[in-house]
């Protein structure tokens, strides 16, 4: 029997037909693992995770998250997704947005899932900010609170679109930590889309890489084996050559 | 053919090249574009562009030059950048892929193709409201089924701003109407000495017509706009994804509390239309046609009939859920970033007073139809 929670099979995204991103891509994630997607900026990164939280269905292949593809109906999601820029409620303060889905899922009396709210932004670091308005944080705050928001109906997979990139190198860090620290206590399973060399060498377990030339997947294992990698674009990226303009 | 600019700079052909020498910065680039293009017309097999006397190049002119040089190629006339001071091997170096070609005119299009094109593209726009009514429908009928699905603690804010907030506008617009209605009716009647009719034209045309018009049209420009703008800003900064992945679909949710606040509110705002409009002929009725507010009300009560008002209200539903559906609908769909939500609340606007006065004709053609 296999771990795998999810498992890709000869998937092809992008916008159209003639607009393809990736194509042919197969891999599986196993539970408990941080899994990253890297590569270069329009490799379909975001588009493969988007995909594979069942917000843009691909132009071919097949995902299977927990052996069912994944499809956003009403009814109480499998995993939780933290967007690039957050995408907070700007109109609800963070105790409310990480409260919402709770009120939707839950049966809980309101002072009980308050309660948990609290709990879920003590958690990333941010008690304090219950009642802050989300237009009020920084870019890190954000990200932390979209995260709280992601783990409050406790799903065992997370979805994490860039949670380190534009942010100082010490908040940058300071999410990979926490990411790491939720990961293994909370035993989630987490898929991490990134292209920060300081995420990929500290926080993940296995990735693949992304490459735009090629449309396709030009490298999967761990960090360490994809820096020992003999294709010249996975080397290009490492070594942070840029790309003859 | 020798060209000397007043100015820092000089520009010149001289034997297979062109010179180009001083300080060429963009405060000059209009004539320094003409002066290439003139001297750039008629080409030998090849004219270089010498920058030996060129003591300083911005960027724009740098690009300038490189367009003339791309434009030469193209015609078949061989161009190198030549005596490159060294100061300025990096700005040709940066702009080295001047190479590129021209890109082909595009194509004009014929009539019949742009005709299709349209009507394609409004095929699309219809195809997609009809499905976003089908889904809307749907989620009516799931809220039916189980209320505890919509959502309503938007509802009462929701009201608040389409309705309460909306009350002082309603007010002062339909007043103006009924005066303006009386003011044009009371010449004509003055002349018949039928002062009192002026009761009957403005409580008639107010209630089955013109309270429901206007507030349709004050609700379209408030809440029609707004609905699109918030739907609109929250499918850019990817909300509505975020909604999604929760479990919660944006049709119930987002939509059908702004639909319920609305239906809500329009009939409100049109009785209260009804009121000042009539109070509206009233003051004119009094003050320019020596009418006392007696007769002027015993008439009113004489001539309007209860299907006056409530076709007129009917109406109004009508209008408030054709503003929801469209305001949320083109909010749901903005593509793009900000200028996305700005295109997406003007043809809000534009769509819903095109639809009201559609929908107005339909039913005052049908409800005279059926003698009401």
């Amino acid at each position: 029997m296999t771990s795998a929670i999810i498992d890709v099979r000869d998937l092809a995204i992008g916008w159209t037909r003639d607009e393809v991103l990736v194509e042919h891509a197969s891999f599986t994630i196993e539970r408990g693992e941080i899994f990253g997607i890297l590569g270069r900026s329009a490799s379909g990164k975001s588009t493969l995770l988007r995909a594979l939280v069942g917000l843009d269905p691909p132009l071919a292949g097949e995902i299977s998250i927990t052996g069912s593809p994944p499809r956003l109906r009403d009814e109480r999601p499998k995993f939780g997704v933290m967007f690039q820029h957050g995408a907070l409620f700007g109109s609800m303060t963070l105790g409310q947005n990480i409260a919402l889905p709770l009120e939707r899922w839950s049966d809980l009396p309101a002072a009980a899932i308050r309660a948990i709210a609290r709990a879920k932004l003590r958690l990333v670091g941010l008690g304090a900010s219950e009642d802050e308005s989300p237009a009020k944080l920084s870019g890190g705050m954000r990200k932390r609170a979209a995260i709280a928001r992601a783990l409050a109906l406790e799903p065992p997979l997370l979805f994490l679109d860039e949670p380190s990139s534009g942010l100082d190198p010490i908040t940058s860090a300071e999410i990979d930590r926490l990411i790491a620290m939720l990961a293994r206590g909370l035993g989630l399973t987490v898929v991490l889309v990134t292209h920060e060399l300081s995420s990929i060498d500290t926080i993940i377990d296995r990735c693949i890489m992304l490459d735009r030339e090629t449309r396709s997947i030009i490298a999967a294992g761990t960090p360490r084996e994809l820096r020992r990698s003999h294709h010249v674009r996975v080397r290009d990226f490492f070594d942070r050559v840029p790309e003859a303009v | 053919m020798h060209l000397l600019h007043a100015m820092a700079w000089q520009i010149s052909r001289v034997d297979g090249r062109l010179e180009v020498a001083g300080e060429l910065a963009i405060t000059d680039a209009a004539s320094i574009w003409r002066t290439l293009n003139e001297l750039a017309r008629d080409p030998p097999p090849a004219l270089d562009l010498d920058l030996s006397r060129t003591a300083v190049l911005d960027g724009a002119i740098m690009a300038l030059l490189v367009d003339v040089r791309r434009r030469l190629a193209a015609s078949g006339t061989r161009c190198e950048f030549v005596g490159v001071p060294a100061r300025m091997q990096t700005l040709v170096q940066l702009h080295r892929d001047e190479r590129a070609p021209i890109e082909p005119a595009p194509r004009r299009r014929g009539a019949i193709a742009i005709l299709w094109s349209h009507l394609a593209g409004f095929g699309r726009r219809t195809y997609q409201l009809v499905s976003f009514t089908g889904a809307m429908t749907e989620a009516l009928g799931q809220v039916a089924r189980r209320p505890s699905r919509a959502n309503w603690r938007a509802l009462r804010p929701l009201i608040e701003r389409a309705g309460a907030d909306g009350v002082p506008i309603v007010v002062v617009l339909n007043l103006l109407v009924g005066a303006v209605m009386a003011f044009q009716s009371a010449q004509q009647l003055k002349l018949y000495g039928a002062n009192i009719y002026v009761a009957d034209i403005v409580g008639i045309s107010v209630t089955r017509e013109l309270a429901p018009l206007m507030t349709a049209i004050i609700m379209s420009g408030r809440s029609g706009a707004a609905f699109a703008a918030e739907l609109g800003t929250m499918q850019v900064s990817e909300e509505i994804d975020a909604l999604r992945t929760m479990g919660l679909a944006p049709v119930p949710y987002l939509v059908l509390p702004r639909l319920f606040a609305l239906v809500a509110v329009a009939p409100v705002l049109t009785l209260l239309g009804d009121i000042v409009g009539i109070a509206g002929g009233l003051y004119v009725g009094v003050h320019q046609l020596d009418l006392s507010a007696e007769s002027y009300l015993n008439e009113l009560r004489s001539v309007l009939v209860f299907s006056d008002v409530w076709t007129g209200l009917l109406k109004s539903v009508a209008f408030a859920i054709t503003i929801a559906v469209i305001g949320c609908h083109q909010g749901l769909a903005v593509t793009g970033a900000a200028a996305g939500v700005g295109r997406s609340t003007t043809a809000t606007v534009v769509f819903c007073l095109f639809s009201i006065v559609v929908l107005d004709t339909v039913f005052t053609v049908l409800f005279r139809t059926v003698g009401l």
